[in-house]
């Protein structure tokens, strides 16, 4: 069985400055805390972030807002985080909105090889700017285009040596999503377990979508 | 008319509340909307949806009662009832836009006599997003708007919207302080009354136009 366990340390060491990063975790909850702390440690710069939110200051991916490690924000929400808009105003960071089922199943496309997904949502809106409209049955959809990241940073609340991976209750969220839609997959692991000892009928990410276990 | 701020809540969200129908699976917005679980009507089973990931929302928890891996839409902790399901966001979007929400409460800037609701930008202003308010309102197949019925004196129910769009002729009903509008390929028919509250101050307090139904109603509240 190959190793692919390893320090979060070691796992940050593959991302670099201006990768584009996919993080799981809802305001925060799911989200590797570790991992964000370790890529502000090691001074990574000007990423690029798909999340669904810029959770809060001191919270989630919300201390790569305030540490200023990213240059631009893929997400549906950044009302929590009163850092995130004032860098947005100023013109120091760049957002794009998405809406969230929208950002959710671009993701989704990206990792399940759609070369995009038609929706309703964003009709009429400022999100519709720019986008092809495609009418299916008399109703008029968006075509919102896959998103893919090269790293993406998760969350398992059990993860087995294998990396098979069960996320509790609300920390799942886009976690397994993301899993399938970069190109290298790291897993923090809040506990690990030997193989076998998570259920294969309970695992939610499947061992052979992630690369790395960091412990 | 009813001044007191605190009534006027009481008023909407026990209105809204009575909208809800057994078996209902609902999500309802931040803020004013939430209070509506608190008035849902005896011998109503519902369930709430918490779109950061499951169905089954329960009570706040008390201090010290807090699970770290259960919070709410908004990122505060949460607690689920017996019967709840997890999942992940792929599969809460599909609960909202696959047509498998009964209805979604949230409150609005704006809304319009074409059903037009404007609900998550001001320009100008700090831009907080959209979350999932554009899948909610684009998905459920009953949308209804809990707010009062004038912002300071403002208008907010309008002949068209001037705020950024939240979503395109997707309201189904109006619930506000003073009357309950329904959303129809007509117009704006109004069908029920708050107390102490007149057909008149109504019309002051719209700038849409408002078809009176024949049937209006005071609101049992």
């Amino acid at each position: 069985m190959k190793n692919k366990i390893k320090t979060i340390e070691e796992a940050v060491e593959y991302i670099k400055d201006g990768m584009v990063v996919a993080v799981g975790g809802f305001m925060g909850t799911g989200s590797p805390e570790r991992l964000i702390d370790a890529v502000v440690a090691k001074g990574i710069k000007d990423l690029t972030l798909i999340c669904n939110d810029t959770a809060s200051p001191g919270k989630g991916v919300g201390k790569w807002i305030t540490n200023r490690v990213i240059k631009k924000a893929i997400v549906s929400h950044v009302g929590t985080n009163p850092e995130t808009g004032k860098q947005i105003n100023a013109g120091e960071l760049e957002a794009d909105l998405v809406p969230q089922g929208t950002l959710a199943e671009r993701v989704r496309a990206a990792g399940a090889g759609l070369g995009g997904i038609l929706t309703h949502t964003g009709i009429g809106t400022v999100v519709e700017e720019g986008k092809q409209k495609i009418t299916v049955d008399g109703k008029e959809y968006l075509l919102e285009l896959p998103l893919k990241a090269d790293v993406a940073l998760l969350f398992g609340s059990i993860v087995d040596k294998k990396g098979n991976v069960y996320y509790k209750k609300a920390t799942r969220n886009f976690n397994p999503i993301m899993a399938t839609a970069a190109d290298l997959v790291i897993v923090e692991a809040e506990k690990l377990v030997e193989v076998g000892e998570l259920d294969a009928t309970d695992v939610m990410t499947p061992s052979i979508f992630v690369d790395i276990i960091a412990q | 008319m009813i001044q007191d701020k605190d009534k006027k809540r009481e008023i909407i969200v026990k209105r809204v509340a009575q909208e809800l129908k057994d078996g209902d699976l609902v999500n309802l917005g931040i803020g004013m909307p939430t209070l509506v679980a608190n008035y849902i009507p005896e011998g109503i089973d519902i369930m709430l949806q918490s779109e950061n990931g499951f169905i089954g929302l329960g009570p706040t928890p008390k201090p010290g009662e807090e699970d770290k891996d259960c919070v709410n839409a908004g990122g505060q902790p949460a607690s689920h009832v017996l019967g709840s399901a997890y999942f992940d966001s792929a599969m809460s979007f599909t609960i909202i836009r696959g047509g498998h929400l009964d209805m979604t409460v949230l409150g609005a800037l704006q809304v319009d006599q074409h059903g037009n609701l404007a609900n998550w930008m001001i320009p100008g202003k700090l831009v907080p997003g959209m979350g999932g308010a554009m899948d909610l309102v684009a998905g459920a197949k009953k949308v209804v708007i809990a707010m009062e019925h004038t912002a300071k004196g403002e208008h907010k129910i309008l002949k068209k919207c001037t705020l950024p769009l939240t979503a395109e002729g997707e309201v189904d009903l109006i619930v506000t302080d003073m009357a309950v509008i329904e959303v129809t390929p007509k117009g704006l028919v109004l069908t029920e009354l708050a107390p102490e509250t007149t057909v008149e101050e109504v019309i002051a307090a719209t700038e849409a136009e408002l078809i009176v139904s024949e049937n209006l109603k005071v609101m049992n509240v």
